[in-house]
């Protein structure tokens, strides 16, 4: 491989690899922080043992997301240099604005709160919760404006061998943020959500009995109605999305379709077996019209194939390939909407379950909602793998190619060696990282699992 | 003259002190701990005393990085595709460590938590040393071409004079952080912190003079100066004997202030030096990258600033808060989280 495809390869693993933890973050510190507010306004016991609880693995997920983040910070730089000075004058202006306004602001007052349990007035300590969850979801919002300038770019001209910005208003209202932001913190919810309900519905199948039982019912509960809420609002604003694409990106769409010809009324595929280099299908089963409702809300009108926009875009801009790999876009496209109506479907079984006051009636439904915690990581990666490929071979659409964008003064040995250095690095920790939160899942909100120094039997150690 | 690009350097510098006063002692305490901490709960008690400052101290440098992208995107360009290895090395130390704080009292095999402890060590104490060489590099001149692409290899960035940066900041991130040990534990680690500092601080003052001395000897820094950096080389040397002297008194506090004023004055004398240029090429001084033709546009300096101005002093209000919150001593009665 050279250096190009492994700078991709590792930029594709360490991305998704960081987004694995963001999502639980930013939907479960909602989810902390109304624990806590129940306990401060309530006084009940049980949600501060909740808020702990919870607390207890959005840390754990933290400290992962964190360590990431930093490699996230500086490889635009590392493999991407051309890309940085091409696009650095917009791009760069998010990404600071991103740290200061969002990460000090979260990584501050978490710093507070999990220190200032006992030194700081409740209302402070409560308030410390919040601004942590706030500063998190306003750090999705700068980066995804970075990233919306790369699928739409708007607000800039072409200066001396760069682009520049020339609307900086713009860049913060682009279009496409306004679609994707929301698409995002909507998913980000579900992961949370399923994640709480998973965790709580394997704490219930066990034999657990007074106080623990009630805890955990309140988790199941909350779980059920944000994962019912989010995964209905994750499928409203994807379609959405979808529909945006259409006009901005369109050969993504038709990627994600492997939509070869343009079509009136355009059908959309459920199964197909393609021949990619000839561009034509093998085998295929498709719903007629679908594509167009998907589309355009109505079941006809035109929607444009690979082969059409090929042409158009060599017309535009110049001879070249510029079709996606449609067998990524097509799988990973399904994918993700598969995982999400399962999802849709499991949340409804559990707020059904909740709303008849039965949450342990179904066992089968507490077993199967252990394994769905995978699903909303599944639907979040292939999204985002869908996202960024679909866009090949554009790193900046219409502005800046992929090939053109990587460092030129890397070697393909330096970065097959980071490659290999980053994937060992992350492997382990994943372990490290799920055997903490099965160990703190499992302990329960009672803390039987007791983590301070041996030499000091008699503390209890907060949040265990 | 006083222009935007310079007023962006300037902001860059500020985060480099920052950086290098905050997560200096950060860097410091993680040096120290397998060393100071003889038993589990001293260890805990030791990564406690900056256990709530310690990401928020990280942002620093992560926005450092931003700031750099975001106002010199050649600079960033070309320090990080050039510095490649290097970069990886420290990476890889950050992450570690940065789970290391988290993760080492979550479990209570010891292995577990000596390993934790071991990669916090590695973790604090390969990024000390690599800022330094860093910092070294950009001002003593690395091969940079005429389209401002570093054509160097890793090796290129191990000079002498680098090396003496990187264990100047790696002896002085070490004493500033047992300094702020002893403020804020009790026997018997300060005690013991309290030997690391007579031992280390005469090492790191050495340090800083050579530093000083080989700038003044090996680099063209102060025959072509954009400024002067008159006696803030001086402050900084003054400021770590004075930090040594207050020390033998006991006079901890104020040690602290001298040891965070001599890294001031340090990050002061390189950018001084350095300025206006951000990264001397070392292969032909018209290729160097200067803070005119490394800059992004006067647009997006202009959007820059504004927010640096609104946000920077919000910022460092509620740190400035968070360490008065957690002023107190860490002692050995101190309820320790997690
Ligand atoms: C729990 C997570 C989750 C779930 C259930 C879904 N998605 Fe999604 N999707 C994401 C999580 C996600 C994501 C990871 O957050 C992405 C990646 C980029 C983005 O904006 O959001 C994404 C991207 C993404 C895109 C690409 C946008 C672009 O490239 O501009 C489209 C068209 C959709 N989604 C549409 C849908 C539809 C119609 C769904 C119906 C079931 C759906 N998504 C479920
Ligand atoms: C966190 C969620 C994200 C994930 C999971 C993700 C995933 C990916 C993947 C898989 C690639 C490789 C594409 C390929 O090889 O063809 C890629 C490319 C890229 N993405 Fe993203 N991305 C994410 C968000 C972002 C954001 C927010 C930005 C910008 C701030 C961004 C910038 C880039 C860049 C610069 C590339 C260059 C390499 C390439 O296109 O091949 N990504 N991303
Ligand atoms: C859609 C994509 C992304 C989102 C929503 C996102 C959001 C977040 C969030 C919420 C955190 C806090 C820690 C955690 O989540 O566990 C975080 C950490 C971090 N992210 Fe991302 N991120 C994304 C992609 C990226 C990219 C592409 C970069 C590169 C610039 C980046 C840089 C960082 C850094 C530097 C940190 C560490 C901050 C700290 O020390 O507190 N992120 N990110």
């Amino acid at each position: 491989m050279d250096a190009l495809m492994l700078a991709r390869w590792q930029f594709g693993i360490t991305t998704v690899y960081h987004f694995f933890f963001v999502p639980l973050t930013l939907g479960l510190g909602w989810v902390v922080a109304l624990l806590q507010t129940a306990w401060y306004v309530t006084g009940r016991d049980v949600y501060k043992r909740l808020t702990k609880f919870w607390g207890k693995l959005f840390l754990i997920n933290f400290a992962m997301g964190v360590a990431t983040g930093i490699v996230q910070e500086f490889q635009f730089g590392m493999n991407w240099s051309e890309y940085s000075r091409f696009m650095g004058d917009i791009f760069g202006a998010p990404l600071a604005i991103e740290a200061l306004l969002a990460f000090f602001l979260e990584s501050t007052f978490l710093g507070v709160w999990i220190f200032g349990w006992d030194r700081l007035p409740k209302k402070v300590h409560l308030a410390a919760i919040w601004l942590a969850a706030i500063g998190a979801n306003l750090s999705a919002y700068w980066i995804l404006v970075a990233n919306s300038f790369m699928q739409q770019p708007v607000g800039y001209v072409l200066g001396q061998g760069r682009a520049e910005m020339n609307d900086f208003w713009a860049l913060i209202t682009n279009p496409h943020v306004f679609v994707q932001f929301p698409h995002v913190i909507t998913g980000a919810m579900a992961t949370a959500a399923f994640f709480m309900l998973g965790i709580s519905a394997w704490q219930l199948k066990r034999t657990i009995t007074g106080e623990e039982r009630d805890a955990f019912r309140i988790s199941f509960r909350i779980g059920a109605i944000y994962g019912l809420v989010a995964t209905v609002a994750v499928m409203v604003v994807g379609h959405g999305q979808a529909q945006y694409m259409m006009k901005v990106q369109p050969m993504k769409m038709a990627a994600a379709e492997a939509l070869w010809e343009t079509e009136d009324p355009a059908p959309m595929s459920l199964f197909t077996w393609g021949n990619e280099p000839e561009r034509r299908d093998v085998w295929a089963v498709k719903v007629p019209g679908m594509l167009s409702f998907l589309a355009y809300n109505r079941f006809d009108g035109a929607v444009p194939g690979i082969k059409a926009l090929q042409a158009e875009y060599e017309r535009t801009y110049g001879p070249g390939d510029y079709v996606p790999p449609v067998k990524w876009t097509y799988w990973t496209f399904r994918v993700m909407v598969g995982a999400g109506m399962v999802m849709a479907l499991l949340a409804l079984l559990a707020t059904w379950q909740v709303w008849r006051q039965r949450i342990e009636g179904s066992r089968w439904l507490l077993g199967l909602l252990v394994p769905a915690i995978a699903l909303p990581y599944l639907a979040n990666s292939t999204g985002w793998i869908f996202t960024e490929i679909g866009r090949q071979p554009w790193i900046v659409f219409g502005l800046q190619k992929t090939a053109d964008a990587v460092s030129p003064n890397v070697s393909a040995a330096e970065v097959g060696f980071s490659l290999v250095v980053f994937t060992l690095l992350y492997g382990v920790l994943m372990v490290a990282d799920i055997y903490l939160l099965q160990k703190f899942a499992r302990a329960g909100t009672m803390g039987s699992v007791s983590v301070e120094g041996s030499e000091q039997p008699g503390v209890a150690p907060v949040g265990a | 003259m006083f222009d935007l690009n310079t007023l962006w350097f300037v902001l860059i510098a500020v985060l480099f002190i920052g950086f290098f006063v905050l997560e200096g002692f950060d860097y410091g305490v993680g040096i120290l701990l397998p060393w100071l901490g003889k038993t589990d709960a001293e260890r805990r008690r030791i990564i406690n005393t900056i256990g709530p400052v310690w990401d928020g101290n990280e942002v620093w440098v992560i926005t450092a990085g931003g700031a750099m992208f975001a106002a010199f995107p050649q600079w960033y360009a070309t320090l990080f595709s050039g510095f490649y290895l290097a970069l990886l090395l420290m990476l890889a130390a950050l992450i570690v460590r940065a789970v290391g704080f988290e993760f080492r009292s979550k479990d209570r095999s010891p292995a577990w938590r000596t390993t934790w402890d071991a990669l916090i060590f590695f973790g604090s104490l390969v990024p000390a040393l690599l800022w330094g060489v860093a910092l070294g590099n950009l001002l003593v001149g690395v091969p940079i071409d005429q389209t401002m692409t570093f054509t160097g290899g890793f090796l290129d960035l191990l000079g002498p004079y680098e090396l003496i940066a990187g264990l100047a900041t790696l002896s002085a991130f070490t004493v500033h952080g047992g300094i702020f040990l002893h403020l804020k534990s009790d026997e018997p680690i300060r005690g013991r912190a309290l030997r690391a500092i007579k031992l280390i601080g005469p090492v790191a003052t050495v340090f800083i003079v050579l530093f000083g001395v080989t700038t003044y000897l090996w680099t063209d820094a102060f025959t072509r100066l954009g400024v002067d950096p008159g006696l803030t080389p001086i402050v900084a040397v003054g400021c770590m004997l004075a930090a040594g002297a207050l020390v033998h008194r006991e006079r901890m506090g104020w040690a602290f202030v001298m040891t965070s004023v001599a890294l001031a004055a340090s990050v002061i004398t390189i950018f001084m030096s350095l300025y206006p240029r951000v990264m001397v090429s070392s292969l032909n001084p018209d290729w160097t990258l200067t803070i005119y033709n490394a800059a992004s546009t006067p647009y997006t300096l202009r959007i820059m600033s504004i927010v640096a101005l609104v946000f920077v002093p919000i910022v460092l209000i509620y740190q400035g808060w968070t360490y008065w919150v957690f002023r107190h001593r860490i002692t050995a009665d101190t309820h320790l989280e997690y």
